[in-house]
């Protein structure tokens, strides 16, 4: 990872220790780096919480926007420039929730984004609430009892709604998310990769995971490479969540809108 | 037999938040978190320049590189 790609004079970050979204910006700067992309064409955009705050700390052009707005400020920035490759940084909270319409939308009209979900399975800026990715069973600020609402699966929505890529890594796997960060990137059309990371302050810390390392390093128990799930039978992969990619298709071609009529 | 490579590793105090991360994710336990629950090198002579640490470090607080000796 180029380290002049980091505003250092940001930093340290005011994430907590421990905090996932330093390793999910770590990827997205190294997958960057790898496309060899010019710096002064990379523009990020993000909306509000904890991961929205990624793309201050980079060297990068940059909107931090409203709530669950990244994706509308991003696609008028992709549209007015189509030389610019725009990546989206949000949290799960800010894209499937508040956001979750514009998500779909862009997903269905395939604009030529990127949408990186710093997936931490709760809105950690706010304190730890529940979000529509909230696995059901977890506890939450707002779900003190268990979550008794089942959680969207971030990959079939996105698939659903038309995405043409779309991946799903773990910050354990850095290699995996790089590599599939960059392929998102690269790929022509709306690409999304839901990116698991751990919030250890809340979402951790009331389910009991431990500590920040022990967090990291147990996505190697319940994270199964798609190539191996594939093999394996539905009890198996109980309570087991399938990374890799899930959507690779060429990009949804436009009709051509009707020639405007020629003026009497 | 292949001489032995050795890394450098470079620890950005100013950066780091004592957390832990590295400690979990090196494979020949290279740092800990000491007493003062700060983060510490201790065994750097067996580091295998793997950089799990440097990719695993939320806060851009750890560099390794391979020491050539000409
Ligand atoms: C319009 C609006 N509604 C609510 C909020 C409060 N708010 C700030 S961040 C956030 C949720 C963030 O969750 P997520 O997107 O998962 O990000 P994280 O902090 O977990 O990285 C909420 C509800 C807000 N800032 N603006
Ligand atoms: S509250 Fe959670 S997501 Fe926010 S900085 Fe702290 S650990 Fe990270
Ligand atoms: S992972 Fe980084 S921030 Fe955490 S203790 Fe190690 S060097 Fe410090
Ligand atoms: S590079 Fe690998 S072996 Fe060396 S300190 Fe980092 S994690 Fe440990
Ligand atoms: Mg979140």
């Amino acid at each position: 990872m180029r380290l002049d790609f980091l505003r250092g004079e940001r930093l340290p970050n005011i994430w907590c220790p421990g905090c996932g979204n330093g390793i999910v910006l770590h990827a997205l700067l190294e997958a960057i780096d790898q496309l060899q992309l010019d710096p002064d064409k990379v523009v990020l955009v993000s909306g509000i919480g904890c991961s929205s705050r990624a793309p201050a700390y980079t060297a990068f052009d940059n909107v931090h926007t409203l709530h669950g707005r990244a994706i509308p400020v991003a696609t008028g920035i992709k549209l007015a420039n189509l030389d610019l490759t725009v990546i989206v940084v949000t949290g799960d909270g800010d894209s499937s929730a508040i956001g979750g319409n514009h998500l779909i939308h862009a997903a269905r009209r395939d604009v030529n984004i990127t949408v990186v979900v710093f997936n931490n399975y709760n809105y950690g800026m706010t304190g730890g609430q529940a979000s529509p990715l909230t696995p059901i069973s977890s506890i939450t600020t707002t779900t003190p009892n268990g979550n008794l609402d089942r959680p969207f699966d971030l990959v079939k929505l996105a698939a659903g709604a038309g995405a043409t890529y779309v991946a799903r890594s773990g910050i354990y796997f850095t290699k995996h998310l790089v590599d599939h960060l960059r392929k998102a990137i690269a790929h022509d059309g709306f690409s999304l990769v839901d990116a698991v990371a751990q919030c250890p302050t809340y979402f951790g810390r009331f389910n009991k995971k431990g500590s920040a390392g022990q967090m990291v390093t147990s996505q190697k128990d319940w994270m199964v490479l798609k190539s191996v799930a594939e093999k394996k039978t539905p009890e198996e992969l109980a309570g087991k969540i399938i990374i890799g990619e899930f959507v690779n298709i060429e990009r949804h071609a436009p009709v051509s809108a009707a020639a405007p009529k020629e003026q009497a | 037999m292949p001489e032995k490579k050795t890394f450098k590793i470079t620890h950005n105090r100013k950066w780091c938040k004592n957390c832990g991360i590295c400690v979990a994710v090196c494979p020949k336990k290279v740092f800990k978190i000491d007493r003062n629950d700060r983060h510490a090198i201790v065994n750097p002579q067996d580091c295998i320049g793997c950089q799990m640490c440097v990719e695993h470090c939320p806060d851009f607080a750890l560099a390794v590189e391979e020491v050539k000796n000409e």
